[in-house]
């Protein structure tokens, strides 16, 4: 008797699994984070999950639509798997867009601590390089680079690792110098610590957080510039795919085979979507002050 | 007043030069146009005879010094393949870009400003969490993406509306809402934070207690501070607005500065790339003039502490 009244009790009491998890995340973030990480087991496994090459061509089966045996997502134009493209567009965006992120954050903030660090000049040159970066839409500014440079996959890395470093520049600064007015940095600097010491043991950990929620901003956004550049056909060249490429590619299909450019379009604002509620999620939670 | 106003054009003068110079180091760290233009098989007297033509065979700094001077006085260069000057080929396609642009910025001021604020007023409602739904579908779904799919549905399926060109005013409708709604989105959820912020205020609570009306405290006291933060934001969407143009004429064939850009960054020619360029870096910089100009006009507080 005992036994059932303790094993029933806080059954009724507590809420199930389900229930406190749908209290602690939202139905729309849950399913951000549910999509975000099927597309990035798909792009770390893209290798083993192809059913098959980019480029193997099937002439009799060309354009055929979705859910053929064989061709789930139906073929392109030269009798390509649609389904095996896109997950290989998927590792493609991934890599351009975390390879960027990262470039775009170590420069920014490094550019960011110097102006902190030496103020004067060194600070009148990266806020003067930040207001040119704002005074051009990015866009513009990519195509022109690969007009004048003509495009690859090296130039097209290093260009997205160009986005966006001029938040993450305003951000260092900022909280360098209000960091360097406090006591631990000016210890630090007592104890005979180097500025380098300074500020990538001491000051960076402080102001990690911020910067981590700045890359969250950053990433979709360098996913749909590099998925632009490459629709105009200037981003990521054939044979090799990327998602806007595929978009780019199929555009000339819109009408006898929409779903070589539905699928990847499908797959492109799902991500972009799914990361925008994470991330505005996770900025509530981790930083109350950024709105 | 007047000392605010002349450090806001001094540097919009340095960022253009900025640009102007960027636009030079680009295009000379690029390799060689003669090249480009006239093939690998050119002879080589040929392509001799094009760098003296272009200036290519003068040191770096006599051609920027050159190239500083002619775009002053109203130079931009040949366009490289067309043979006519590259300011006429980019300002006869301004009024194409325009016919998109202005209509899609009213429409996203229209409506995304408005959304933004009903929502922050009946914050929590089913429309408060429907217009934060569609804001962020809106920005997050790429503008060809957008433009595609409506050329699916309205012109490939329903046949309602042409797919390209811009014959009549309904060639212009897929192409103005495909630009416009990144826009409403972003407007909307931003109008949405910023009027949000301001109720918040301790001003709000003192207006509400004293007895203003509902109505008077909205109109009086949150909407002229939510103005400003609002005015920012709507001068950085200038600049998506062009990179938009860029990407939506080439979807709907709309022969604007959009599509003139990607046609010469194919061929690569430089003259009207850096004359895009520049348009595109004047333009930004005057709408940020403007910005924080009308902010000296909608905050007292900003004009006097920047006079000092």
């Amino acid at each position: 008797m005992a036994l059932t009244d303790i094993a029933a009790a806080p059954a009724v009491r507590r809420p199930g699994l389900t229930t406190r998890l749908r209290r602690l995340v939202p139905w729309s973030v849950a399913f951000g984070m549910v999509w975000l990480g099927a597309t990035l087991f798909v792009a770390v496994f893209a290798d083993w999950l192809r059913p098959y090459s980019i480029t193997q061509m099937d002439l009799m089966a060309r354009l055929v639509p979705p859910l053929t045996p064989g061709h789930l997502l139906g073929t392109d134009e030269l009798g390509r798997d649609v389904l095996s493209r896109l997950i290989q567009s998927v590792q493609v965006s991934f890599v351009i867009a975390f390879g960027a992120t990262i470039l775009s954050a170590v420069f920014g903030t490094t550019l960011g601590f110097l102006a902190a660090r030496f103020r004067g000049l060194a600070e009148h040159i990266v806020i003067m390089l930040a207001d040119f970066q704002a005074a051009l839409p990015f866009l513009i500014m990519s195509l022109a680079v690969l007009a004048f440079f003509g495009s690859s996959m090296v130039l097209l890395v290093a260009l997205m690792g160009f986005y966006g470093w001029e938040r993450y520049a305003r951000i260092a600064r900022g909280l360098a110098i209000s960091a360097g007015a406090q006591g631990y940095a000016a210890a630090v600097v007592q104890l005979g610590g180097t500025p380098a010491r300074v500020y990538l043991k001491h000051i960076l950990p402080n102001v990690a957080s911020t910067l981590i929620v700045s890359m969250t901003l950053t990433f979709p956004e360098i996913i749909l510039m590099e998925s632009g550049l490459s629709f105009l056909g200037l981003g990521v060249q054939p044979p090799e795919t990327s998602l806007g490429n595929m978009i780019g590619f199929g555009r000339e299909y819109l009408t006898t085979a929409p779903w070589i450019m539905l699928a990847p379009a499908v797959v492109i604002s799902l991500t972009t979507l799914s990361i925008s509620l994470v991330g505005d999620w996770l900025r509530d939670k981790l930083d109350p002050t950024i709105r | 007043m007047f000392r605010f106003v002349l450090i806001r054009f001094g540097r919009a003068f340095v960022t253009i030069i900025a640009v102007m110079t960027f636009a030079f180091v680009v295009l000379r760290l690029s390799g060689d146009p003669a090249a480009v233009i006239m093939g690998p098989d050119a002879p080589i007297e040929a392509v001799n005879a094009f760098r003296a033509a272009w200036g290519l065979d003068q040191p770096v700094w006599v051609q920027y010094v050159a190239y500083i001077q002619a775009i002053f006085t109203g130079d931009f260069g040949v366009s490289m393949r067309g043979q006519s000057p590259a300011l006429d080929l980019v300002v006869e396609r301004i009024p194409a870009t325009l016919e998109l642009t202005l209509p899609a910025l009213l429409l996203q001021l229209a409506i995304g400003i408005p959304a933004g604020i009903y929502a922050a007023l009946h914050r929590d409602s089913a429309i408060d969490r429907g217009v934060i739904l569609g804001a962020v579908m809106g920005f997050t779904i790429p503008s060809f993406v957008m433009g595609l799919v409506l050329v699916l549905v309205f012109a490939v399926t329903l046949g309602w509306l042409p797919s390209g060109g811009d014959a009549t005013w309904q060639h212009a409708i897929l192409p103005v809402i495909a630009m416009s709604v990144g826009g409403i989105g972003i407007l909307a959820r931003f109008s949405r934070s910023a009027m949000i912020e301001v109720m918040g205020q301790p001003y709000i609570r003192t207006a509400s207690a004293k007895g203003v009306t509902w109505g008077s405290v909205v109109r009086g006291h949150a909407l002229p501070n939510a103005a400003v933060p609002i005015v920012t934001i709507v001068g950085f969407m200038v600049g998506s607005l062009l990179a938009g143009a860029v990407v939506v004429e080439t979807i709907f064939s709309w022969p604007g500065i959009g599509r003139l850009l990607i046609v010469s960054v194919t061929n690569r020619d430089l003259a009207v790339v850096q004359c895009i360029l520049l348009l595109v870096a004047a333009v930004m910089v005057v709408s940020n003039l403007v910005v924080d100009l009308l902010y000296g006009w909608l905050d007292p507080r900003l004009r006097g502490h920047a006079a000092h």
